[in-house]
């Protein structure tokens, strides 16, 4: 069976500044995997690629497609990102966003169909978004938008769901919220999940299997009590911590000295 | 869930028909001098026939045309540059078409172009030169605003606003050293004026303005999207690079066509789109062709008050659009306000 996501030896550079070099990485289906790195280690963008926003398309795939003969379209029905944050220059409501992940679905002029509807209304429930559903997304609160976006992306009914920094401005209840929310839908739809993360201590509670980069190379890869040591935070991030291990799945928690 | 469905489409699409056809024929029967309908209607060769089909009726068609032009130009540049301030005349093109327009008056100002043996009216030589202008801006602005291969919005817009203010200065330099009479003529055609006997004018710009509608509208879904920033649409299936192409073509040469025969009617474009969202949302299958409607009615409108208001003078439409559209839409602004995202 071929992997969810197959990268080799991807190299990105934004002009002259190098961001991703040299990176390979395989992904199964099913797997949830937490993305860290300090800031500008390349962990948006190699979201970003895997999405084939980026353009660079060569060094990718897709349950084994290339993704440069799929079109933007099929791309759409395979990938869903949830952003780290949402643009929005004119009023829509909730449900009219969500449906929005439909576009690739239904025909070009044509109204969203039963199907779409169904579609949109289960991501809604699943994400307990439906009681916002004629709100406008401005209005709502960053928790609230964050879930409304996360209704989207499962609206996409692809198999593979990319976050960017998915508990980022959110509370301490939020941040549990999308992240039980990201475990069920691993455990109960088998999606293959791939977040990016500042949270360590989060990252390692929730997520099998860790990526730590460090300017643009895969530094460790693993489970979270091989990736998450005193000694690899000290390398990647200039920190020193003590890392203890806490029960009852013995995940590692860092503790950060001042 | 309140989305938008068949029953909605139907419903206000039809509404503004409806209220486009009354408004047709009610501009087309007022004016400065009172017209009986079952006159012109029977006897074709009746002064009140000549005056509604010769001079009312080709002005309120080409004056709906524009209207609807206009507006449904200005929501899809709004959405495709993502900015509540865009409208027609951002776009270079409108720049280029006044500059042409203005070069035809001084240098060929009399000409006259017959068509079909003159039966079917004569069209001036101005509109043509005004034309060739938009086409020549609107190709110099498409390869200044290449930026990496692609249309980037952030250097369509400021191409296209500097552009117009390179042209701005050419255009009084042109008016401030011709004569007293001619700068008079420069400035009224400047302001945007409907006024036409020639239907195959009203047919050309017709034509231009549907399809330029059509293939505008044909890309609903994909402005829905493209409002919430380039890499959500990308994400979300859409051929960005692609649409933005496209709208720039359509929206240049539906304003290019527009502002040659009638110089830059102003406000529509901008005011029309920002009310019908508020009215109807922001969905782009609907807003596009409601604001399209709701551009021609006004238009048609705003016109017959220019001609009516100061008879048997008439005021430059441009003045009537904003006297009676910035009230109308600041009390919307000011009632629907919170729908907005700030």
């Amino acid at each position: 069976m071929s992997a969810a996501i197959e990268i080799e030896n991807l190299f990105f550079a934004y002009g002259p500044r190098r961001v991703l070099e040299g990176v390979s990485l395989a992904i199964a289906k099913g797997e949830m995997v937490g993305v860290l790195g300090p800031n500008g280690s390349g962990k948006t963008t190699l979201l970003k690629i895997v999405s084939g926003v980026l353009g660079v398309r060569r060094a990718v795939k897709l349950d084994g497609t290339p993704i440069e003969s799929c079109s933007r379209r099929d791309l759409s029905r395979m990938v869903a990102v949830v952003p780290q944050e949402s643009e929005i220059h004119f009023p829509f409501t909730a449900a009219e966003i969500v449906l929005m992940a439909r576009a690739s679905h239904h025909g070009r002029l044509v109204l969203e169909g039963a199907g779409d509807l169904e579609a949109a209304r289960r991501s809604m429930a699943a994400t307990d978004t439906a009681a916002l559903a004629d709100r406008w997304l401005h209005e709502l609160s960053g928790g609230e938008k964050q879930r409304v976006m996360i209704a989207r992306a499962l609206a996409q009914e692809a198999e593979i769901l990319l976050l960017d920094e998915p508990a980022a401005f959110l509370d301490l209840k939020h941040q549990l919220g999308v992240l039980d929310l990201m475990r069920r839908l691993n455990r109960e739809r088998g999606l293959t999940i791939v977040a990016a993360l500042h949270d360590l201590n989060l990252a390692a509670l929730f997520f099998p299997r860790l990526l730590l980069l460090e300017n643009g190379k895969i530094f460790r890869d693993g489970v979270p009590e091989e990736v998450l040591t005193e000694d690899t935070i000290r390398r990647v991030y200039g920190v020193d911590v003590r890392v203890e291990r806490r029960a009852p799945e013995r995940r590692p928690h860092i503790f950060v000295h001042r | 869930m309140k989305i938008l469905d068949r029953r909605k489409m139907i419903a206000v699409n039809g509404a503004l028909l409806a209220l486009l056809a009354v408004s047709l024929v009610a501009c087309a029967l007022i004016g400065p001098v009172a017209i009986d309908l079952k006159r012109a209607l029977g006897d074709f060769f009746s002064p009140d026939a000549e005056i509604l089909f010769r001079a009312r009726l080709p002005r309120v068609l080409l004056g709906a045309a524009i209207g609807g032009g206009m507006a449904a130009c200005g929501v899809v540049l709004q959405a495709m540059l993502r900015n509540p301030l865009a409208c027609p005349q951002m776009l270079g093109v409108s720049g280029g078409a006044s500059l042409g327009g203005i070069l035809g008056m001084i240098f060929f100002p009399n000409w006259l172009l017959p068509v079909a043996g003159g039966f079917l009216g004569e069209i001036s030589w101005v509109p043509l030169a005004a034309f060739l202008g938009a086409l020549l801006s609107m190709a110099l602005v498409y390869r200044l605003a290449l930026f990496r291969g692609r249309l980037h919005p952030y250097h369509l817009l400021l191409t296209g606003v500097i552009f117009n203010s390179f042209v701005a200065a050419l255009i009084m330099f042109l008016n401030s050293i011709v004569d007293f009479y001619q700068a008079q003529g420069l400035l009224f055609w400047l302001m945007g004026n409907l006024s036409t006997r020639a239907y195959p004018t009203v047919a050309f710009i017709a034509g231009y303005v549907a399809a330029g509608f059509l293939w505008l509208w044909s890309h609903g879904v994909r402005l829905n999207l493209i409002t919430l920033g380039e890499e959500a649409a990308l994400q979300l299936g859409v051929e960005v690079a692609s649409v933005e192409r496209q709208v720039f073509l359509a929206t240049s040469l539906m304003i290019g066509a527009m502002v040659s025969v009638s110089g830059m009617i102003g406000f529509v474009g901008l005011m029309i789109p920002h009310a019908m969202r508020l009215l109807v949302g922001s969905d782009h299958r609907l807003l596009l062709p409601a604001s399209f409607i709701a551009g021609a009615i006004f238009l048609c409108w705003a016109d017959t008050l220019a001609r009516v208001l100061l008879a048997p003078a008439e005021l430059p439409v441009g003045i009537v659009t904003a006297f009676f559209g910035a009230p109308f839409f600041i009390s919307l602004l000011y009632r629907e306000g919170r729908k907005l995202p700030v």
